[in-house]
């Protein structure tokens, strides 16, 4: 029996509420259809006896309180999905908007999906090279892992991902085409939006990828579907199609202040900075469906991208979603300024999966004590500068004079890289060895011996660093200051 | 099993029923048709409020709820060691199996194997008289834990029917006893327990024992006793976890419950793969073997989170009654605070700081207070160590978890981000950390280990606080301008950092260093300060010291000296002495 609930007890937001409702089932999907035709999309958030509060996902804007019908669908939110989704272009609640008809399902999926059992789950341990010297070495990326860009507004994390989409391989060679991408894009600009499929087309892998857009100007409560729908089709494509999936996720920031504006209009409690106090297992939900499953070769890996408002760090997005995922790529505001691109910084940056997937057998024998050395120097290097903009760079000692010049030949070499410029990990390896060489040999103490007798060039005069891309005049520059 | 009970609200996990007086507060009773598990927590005679611990999808008003009559219990006997659960003990493993790679709604399955057979060795003969803790029977559980069938606590009588040593399954009665009220009871392999009581013991002992856990800047600055608490708080990314798995690892510990409490899936895995790789010295058997996992991690259902904790607590303490020295691991408590927040938040209850309920302090003081050594009623020594990781939100440690945390544990180990970025691990911070165990431990580090142990730490306590004093004025002015007996004190100080308080997990040798060997690096290390100061005194410039390469030496020690070859301490000692000879020569 389906059964049509004429008029709206009460709207409030984006929810409203109906009385003397029967048999609602808990997070079931309604349709409601309005008076001049048009049909609303909505979930069950909360029952009480007949009462049942409905989040209305494209908003209550025209709706009143006698004109609506609405229907139970009798089923919770599902997406389908076939693998012809590939190559698709859907609206953040998962329907298609490219004009290109209905996806004939091969199955419906839950969006919320189920927790991955973590006796299932296998280690990740299989790197992802990215072709970019500081990730690469410093902070791998590892097949399974969610690798957060943290990043404030109007800085390169946009070309970053693009990069790193463009650039991926995967170590082992099986197979080139069972790669994916499945890109969520959370209340970003349209332009934002189009310079990701531009990208995309451009590097050829446009039939590979599937969208979920919801623009800034779309409904929010859609915003808080998107994720979910997209990582729903990412756990299909990776663990059922086989195939390794890369997803990212811009802006979570923007989906968090959507998740907000949600819970405060449902008269929740608020937490810190006014988010709902289940942010972080919210957040959860969404990052821990990264992985890989016993029985399936696929992958799921994700990468969101989120801004810092005010580019702090403590503020609770980027705090809790560092808490729940497996490190971070911090972006730098002064690098940035200084014409640096990638401008990561290095030292809050972090990739907690990285020690298993390096070294002997993955990457090179020496990649971890070479990281170890290159961030305790680096660090070093930080002291040395707030030492010397108190009493001068002339008045530094030797070593932290050669501290200074390591540092700047280590933003202007290893961080900075071209948009354009691929670097193998040996490539980048050696570089990062041969700025160690700048150095005195005994400052270099996360290294023993033996790599040291390997890598460490003695003769400093003959070093000369350029970028992978032009061996011009910049080339040339280095040689003068080393 | 016919009820009347029904589903009135859902909200979330928190689901309401009206006018029924038919539960009890922290009665553990079953939801809907698909029966998930949920717990009591508010009556009033409206509404009673129950706490579901997975996901509602779908639950319909008019659904029954099934009471159990009893509160949330878990289920004690062999199968604990080397097994995974969720946070109410259901196991994962045997969920894998009935539901595949992810977890289904109502997975019903018995939280130990039922049909398992255990070689059992009885312990009792008709006529005993038992009183609750005793031991009545034995059964190997691993290769090296010793699984000891104790009566429960409350129950005393004496043996009317003792069976036969041999094969027996979970549910088989071994011994009837019969109490003074002339009432039977069967004693099977396995008991149940109310997670949130804690288990009686005959008495609590003082905290005199060290937990040796082989990590220099714990044991030398920062030591924890047997039965006591410690917390680790840090930000993210610095190292929290990473800390837990290496006292997992190396502790002298018999028994590890380690909760991963609304932590990473991925974590957990890694957790599985590398203790069972991972060979325990002591024993020559993989870690697992001695190793209860309780993972349920950020995704899993936000009420089960909560009772995780003392899911772990309680399996301990039934460990600790058998007389074996057991730690829990929590990582993270904050994520079991949050837990708290989030129900309260949906119980709609008044927020204290923050946003967290004021209950919060003394939530977490029922937790840490149920750790301790104590006499076992069984009549040996048994204790419960609790290391718990906080993670402060935004790394500040004045946030309430960390300060309420702070009140009750007596050690605290804060992990400091500026370490954590120059890659110093274990980025314990010297400065902001603290242990209380000092005078409670001092005589068994004495009397194990010399006078000279205390006497070096203090040494060594004092040249790192001199030189965070010194560095003051080196910010300020640079290192140029001090004086060559405090520059001297700063490159001493930077060989402790580097040579001691840093420790490579990664290295064979350096991830476990015995007490021994601990103190003959400070020995070295407060010889070199020594000699060298008397040469300053002496007007030698420091910069003819530093030449030598002997603070070089220093900062690799712990590689270049294995630790079964204490004897080469001597060499080096003697190395400082004669390369400084030559510069007084």
């Amino acid at each position: 029996m389906i059964l049509d609930y004429v008029g709206v007890k009460e709207i409030n937001g984006s929810l409203i509420v109906l009385d003397n409702v029967d048999n609602a089932s808990y997070e079931e999907m309604v349709d409601i259809r309005l008076e001049n035709g048009t049909y609303r999309h909505g979930r069950i958030v909360q029952i009480d006896g007949k009462r049942i509060v409905v989040q209305v996902f494209e908003g209550t804007k025209s709706i009143s309180l006698d004109n609506t019908r609405t229907r139970l669908k009798a089923r919770p939110m599902e997406l389908p999905l076939s693998p012809e989704i590939m190559g698709r272009v859907f609206s953040g609640a998962g329907r298609p908007i490219d004009g290109l008809g209905e996806i004939y399902p091969v199955k419906r999926a839950n969006v919320n999906g189920t927790p991955m059992n973590p006796v299932s789950r296998v280690y990740p341990r299989n790197y992802i090279n990215t072709g970019i010297s500081t990730i690469d070495t410093l902070m791998t990326l590892i097949r399974g892992q969610k690798l957060p860009i943290f990043s404030g507004s109007g800085m390169k994390h946009n070309e970053l991902a693009v990069q790193i989409v463009r650039q991926a391989k995967i170590s082992d060679t099986d197979g080139d085409n069972k790669f994916g991408i499945v890109f969520a894009a959370m209340g970003v600009k349209n332009d934002v939006a189009d310079y990701f499929r531009r990208s995309f087309d451009e590097s050829g892998v446009l039939s590979r990828v599937v969208m979920f857009l919801n623009l800034a100007n779309d409904p929010i409560i859609e915003r808080t579907l998107t994720p979910r729908c997209a990582l729903t089709a990412a756990e299909y494509l990776a663990f059922e199609c086989n195939m390794h999936v890369l997803v990212i996720m811009t802006d979570m920031t923007s989906y968090a202040e959507a998740l907000r504006e949600f819970s405060s209009s449902k008269g929740e409690i608020p937490g810190r900075k006014g988010f709902p106090g289940y942010l972080y297992s919210d957040l959860a939900s969404l990052y821990e469906r990264a992985g890989m499953i016993k029985g399936s070769k696929g992958s799921v890996t994700q990468i969101p991208i989120l801004t810092m408002p005010n580019d702090d760090i403590t503020h609770p997005v980027p705090d809790l979603t560092g808490y729940i995922t497996e490190g971070q790529i911090v972006l730098d505001r002064q690098l940035e300024g200084s014409g640096f691109y990638p401008p990561v910084s290095v030292l809050p940056s972090l990739s907690r999966l990285m020690k298993d997937g390096i070294g002997e057998g993955y990457t090179r024998a020496d990649h971890q004590a070479l990281a170890n050395q290159l961030f305790a120097s680096y660090a070093r290097v930080q002291d040395a500068r707030s030492l010397a903009s108190v009493i001068g760079e002339e008045e530094l000692s030797p070593v932290d004079k050669k501290y200074m010049q390591f540092g700047k030949l280590f933003e202007q070499y290893f961080v900075n890289q071209g948009f354009h410029e691929n670097r193998t990990i040996e490539q980048s390896l050696d570089l990062g060895w041969k700025l160690l060489s700048t150095l005195p040999r005994a400052e270099l103490d996360r290294v023993d011996d033996t790599l040291l007798d390997k890598y460490y060039i003695e003769d400093t005069d003959n070093l000369s660093f350029h970028t992978f891309a032009d061996d011009g005049s910049s080339a040339k520059d280095a040689d003068d200051d080393a | 099993m016919a009820t009347n009970d029904v589903i009135y609200g859902i909200n979330g996990p928190v689901v309401t029923v009206r006018n029924t007086r038919n539960f009890s507060m922290m009665e553990m009773v079953y939801v809907g048709e698909a029966r998930l598990v949920g717990e009591i927590i508010g009556i009033n005679d409206k509404f009673t409020t129950v706490q579901v611990y997975e996901e509602t999808t779908g639950l319909k008003p008019g659904d029954p709820i099934y009471g159990t009559g009893a509160p949330m219990n878990v289920l004690l006997g062999p199968g604990i060691i080397d097994n995974i659960f969720d946070g109410i003990e259901r196991p994962l493993k045997a969920i894998e199996e009935t539901s595949g790679s992810f977890i289904s709604r109502g997975a019903a399955v018995s939280s130990l194997d039922l049909d398992k057979e255990w070689d059992v060795t009885v312990k009792v003969k008709k006529g005993d008289k038992l009183t609750g803790g005793q031991i009545y029977a034995v059964c190997p559980e691993t290769a090296i834990i010793e699984h000891r069938f104790i009566v429960p606590p409350l129950l005393s009588g004496t043996v009317i029917k003792a069976a036969a040593n041999g094969k027996y399954k979970l549910n088989d009665t071994i011994v009837t006893i019969k109490d003074d009220s002339g009432n039977e009871h069967e004693l099977t392999l396995c008991q149940k327990w109310p997670i949130r009581s804690a288990r009686p013991c005959k008495q609590r002992l003082p905290a005199t024992v060290p937990l040796i856990t082989g990590q220099r800047v714990i044991d030398t600055m920062f030591p924890i006793s047997k039965g006591g608490t410690a917390a680790i708080p840090g930000g993210f990314g610095t190292g929290k976890t990473m800390t837990q798995h290496q006292l997992a690892k190396w502790c002298d510990a018999d028994i590890i419950v380690y909760v991963g409490c609304g932590e990473r899936g991925n974590e957990m895995s890694q957790v599985l793969d590398e203790f069972s790789e991972l060979i325990d010295p002591k024993s020559g058997r993989p870690m697992t073997d001695r190793t209860v996992l309780i993972a349920n991690t950020s995704n899993m259902p936000v009420a089960a989170r909560e009772a995780s904790i003392y899911t772990g607590l309680t399996l301990a303490e039934y460990y600790r009654d058998m007389g074996y020295h057991v730690a829990i691991m929590a990582d993270s408590t904050s994520r079991w605070a949050e837990a708290l927040r989030e129900i309260s938040g949906r119980l709609e209850e008044m927020p204290a700081e923050e946003g967290f309920p004021a209950y919060l302090p003394s939530r977490l003081s029922e937790f840490y207070e149920r750790a301790g050594r104590v006499d076992t009623l069984c009549g040996s020594e048994g204790s419960v160590t609790i290391i718990g990781a906080v993670s402060p939100q935004g790394s500040d440690f004045s946030e309430p978890v960390t300060q309420n945390t702070k009140r009750f544990t007596r050690c605290f180990w804060a992990l400091d981000k500026s370490l954590a970025y120059a890659r110093h691990y274990p980025a314990i911070n010297w400065m902001d950390s603290y242990s209380e165990y000092f005078t409670d431990l001092d005589p068994w580090f004495r009397e194990n280990l010399g006078d000279d142990f205390i006497k070096y730490r203090n040494k060594i306590t004092a040249i790192l606080h001199e030189e965070s004093s010194l560095m003051e004025i080196v910010k300020l002015i640079g290192s140029d301008v001090l004086p060559d007996d405090q520059k001297l004190v700063i490159e001493i100080a930077k060989a402790v950092r580097v040579g001691f308080l840093q420790q490579n997990a990664f290295h064979a040798d350096d991830t476990f260093v015995p007490l021994e060997k601990q103190k003959l690096m400070m020995k070295a290390i407060l010889h070199l300060y020594s000699k060298a100061k008397k040469i300053i005194a002496a007007a030698i410039p420091i910069s003819r010291i530093m030449e030598l390469g002997l603070f070089e030496r220093l900062a690799k020690m712990k590689y270049d000296i294995p630790n079964n070859k204490p004897e080469l301490f001597d060499e080096l000692i003697s190395d400082i002495d004669n390369a400084l000879a030559q510069l007084t020569a």
